[in-house]
């Protein structure tokens, strides 16, 4: 299935969400300050990537904004006149850990994500409908009937996109969704993301150590590590003397590479 | 309403063992718990919980002493609010505490039973509670089986209800946050409910071989499943079958009940282990 005919598939008005405001954001978790002095703004239809080392807090981040972690300060998501709402949210964890001798299918997870009849009685046919539907939009309608031990990394990682997406999110969190599919795979993936994003008005907050990807493909880049080090474009991130000098060479060779000749690392590049 | 079930087993199970009364209520008993602990052990297992359940068995024995000490005939009601209160205890212990959570219980199983022995055996008098190590499906009242149909129908609905949050926060807790269920919420729910079951059961099957009974038929349908339908599909039929041949068998062999289907559900169980590669 084409990426235009998804888009035309998830028949939706732009969402009512305008921006996510992070002030003075913070997490403690028991005496260990992670994140501290966060303030961001992500407006509606933006791709925001956080890319810092190992231990930056990413994740955590991402865990406090879904509620799953207590933070400090303040977190608002606001509409165009600025009141506050509820928004829907998605997410792709980083890894899902389940047991892998569970006997869940893929076609139970994913309906018992979308309504509350119980997945042990019979699937109506409807449901099946919808549920293969959308795991088409990301090229994985095969997988409906797989038990979710059986999957891959990247065949797993493609059903809880499908499923973040079900029903269309306003905010959509993406924790280093690609770190184990391959190159095409990635594409498809980001091609995906963007093209959801401009369609929708959608935010989008991706972690990710694909500096190369995230270059062609975010909006905006922040840098974390414990706190907000760096917020801006990927050129002006990656162009700052500073960054370059405490986060090492190897970013700019990242980017070097990148700025050069980026269809190069598309067609024969593995990056990690 | 048990004349209608009486003139229904003399009409289609004309045999020699139909002929007592007991058996009656007892073959009742018996189809109304296999559903029970069919739809429970599956979750039970898929939420890893088999030592929690495990623990709440064996608490029963502080539970009665608590309701002996109170001066009350038929503790059963003490001992599912006592339960109840332990679950509770034990989800708030899990949260709070960042050990590991089969340390956490199983230093509350261990005292739980120390506790119930040392209370029960005041003045050498623990011989009369042993009905409670072993069980005896045997002696159930029309009363109890009426009590155990309430429970089932209970379960019933609140799993038409409830189920696919169960099943999202038993695959992944972070995952089932992200769609917006309250998952420390679900899982006490949970928790309540399996002590609930647990107890109510204790005195027909015997606390040591509950969690048996609840676990070996959802482990084995576990070995040949691969969706959802299939699991319970196969536990209920595992457990329907192991607890018929199970009732027959102890009448002809006068053995406990409740033993004696665990022992056709480990069958059952090594059966499908054997099978296992054929189906994963």
């Amino acid at each position: 299935m084409s990426k235009v005919s998804i888009i035309q598939k998830t028949h939706r008005e732009s969402c009512g969400l305008c921006h996510t405001k992070l002030k003075n954001f913070g997490v403690t978790i028991g005496r260990t300050e992670i994140l501290r002095d966060i303030d961001l703004h992500i407006q509606c239809g933006e791709l925001t990537a956080l890319v810092g080392p190992n231990g930056a807090g990413k994740t955590t981040l991402l865990k406090a904004i879904l509620g799953e972690i207590r933070h400090t300060g303040e977190l608002s998501f606001l509409d165009a006149g600025d009141c506050r709402r509820n928004p829907v949210v998605g997410y792709v964890p980083q890894r899902l850990d389940f047991d892998p001798g569970s006997p869940v299918s893929v076609l139970d997870l994913f309906s018992a994500c979308l309504s509350s009849w119980p997945v042990c009685l019979v699937h109506s046919r409807r449901r099946r409908e919808r549920v293969s539907a959308g795991l088409a939009s990301v090229q994985a309608e095969h997988l409906l009937d797989r038990r979710l031990g059986d999957l891959s990394g990247g065949e797993l990682q493609r059903v809880l996109l499908a499923m973040a997406l079900e029903p269309n999110p306003d905010l959509l969190l993406l924790d280093e969704p690609v770190s184990g599919i391959d190159v095409q795979g990635k594409e498809i993936f980001y091609d995906l993301v963007s093209n959801l994003r401009k369609q929708y008005d959608l935010s989008i907050i991706l972690v990710s150590h694909d500096w190369s990807l995230v270059s062609n493909h975010a909006d905006r880049i922040v840098l974390l590590d414990r706190t907000v080090q760096r917020c801006g474009t990927p050129q002006e991130v990656f162009s700052d003397e500073r960054i370059l000098r405490t986060y090492g060479p190897a970013i700019s060779k990242d980017t070097e590479q990148t700025f050069l000749k980026p269809r190069l690392i598309h067609n024969g590049g593995v990056r990690a | 309403m048990m004349e209608t079930w009486y003139a229904l087993v003399n009409h289609l199970l004309p045999f020699a063992w139909t002929q007592h009364t007991f058996m009656k209520n007892a073959l009742l008993a018996v189809l109304l718990v296999s559903p029970l602990f069919a739809i429970m052990g599956t979750m039970v297992v898929n939420n890893k919980m088999a030592f929690f359940s495990d623990t709440i068995g064996h608490s029963a024995l502080t539970g009665i002493a608590i309701g002996v000490l109170l001066g009350f005939q038929d503790p059963l009601w003490i001992m599912v609010i006592f339960s109840v209160l332990l679950a509770l205890a034990i989800s708030v212990l899990k949260t709070l505490t960042n050990a590991s959570t089969d340390t956490t219980i199983g230093a509350v199983s261990a005292t739980m039973v120390a506790l119930g022995i040392v209370i029960l055996s005041r003045g050498g008098g623990f011989n009369k509670f042993s009905r409670f190590l072993v069980g005896d499906l045997l002696s159930i009242n029309p009363d109890e089986v009426l009590l155990l149909a309430f429970t089932l129908a209970g379960v019933v609905i609140l799993w038409g209800v409830m189920f696919n949050k169960f099943l999202l926060v038993s695959v992944n807790p972070s995952l089932a946050h992200s769609r917006g269920i309250p998952v420390r919420l679900i899982d006490t729910l949970f928790c309540i409910t399996t002590a609930v079951i647990v107890t109510i059961s204790i005195q027909w099957v015997g606390i040591l071989i509950i969690n048996s009974l609840l676990i070996l038929p959802a482990a084995a349908a576990r070995n040949i499943s691969r969706s959802m339908r299939q699991y319970h599909v196969a536990s209920l039929l595992i457990t329907f079958t192991s607890g018929i041949a199970g009732l027959l068998m102890s009448y002809y062999w006068s053995t406990a009940t409740g033993a004696t289907i665990v022992l056709f559900a480990a069958l059952f169980y090594l059966g499908t282990l054997l099978v296992k590669p054929r189906f994963a």
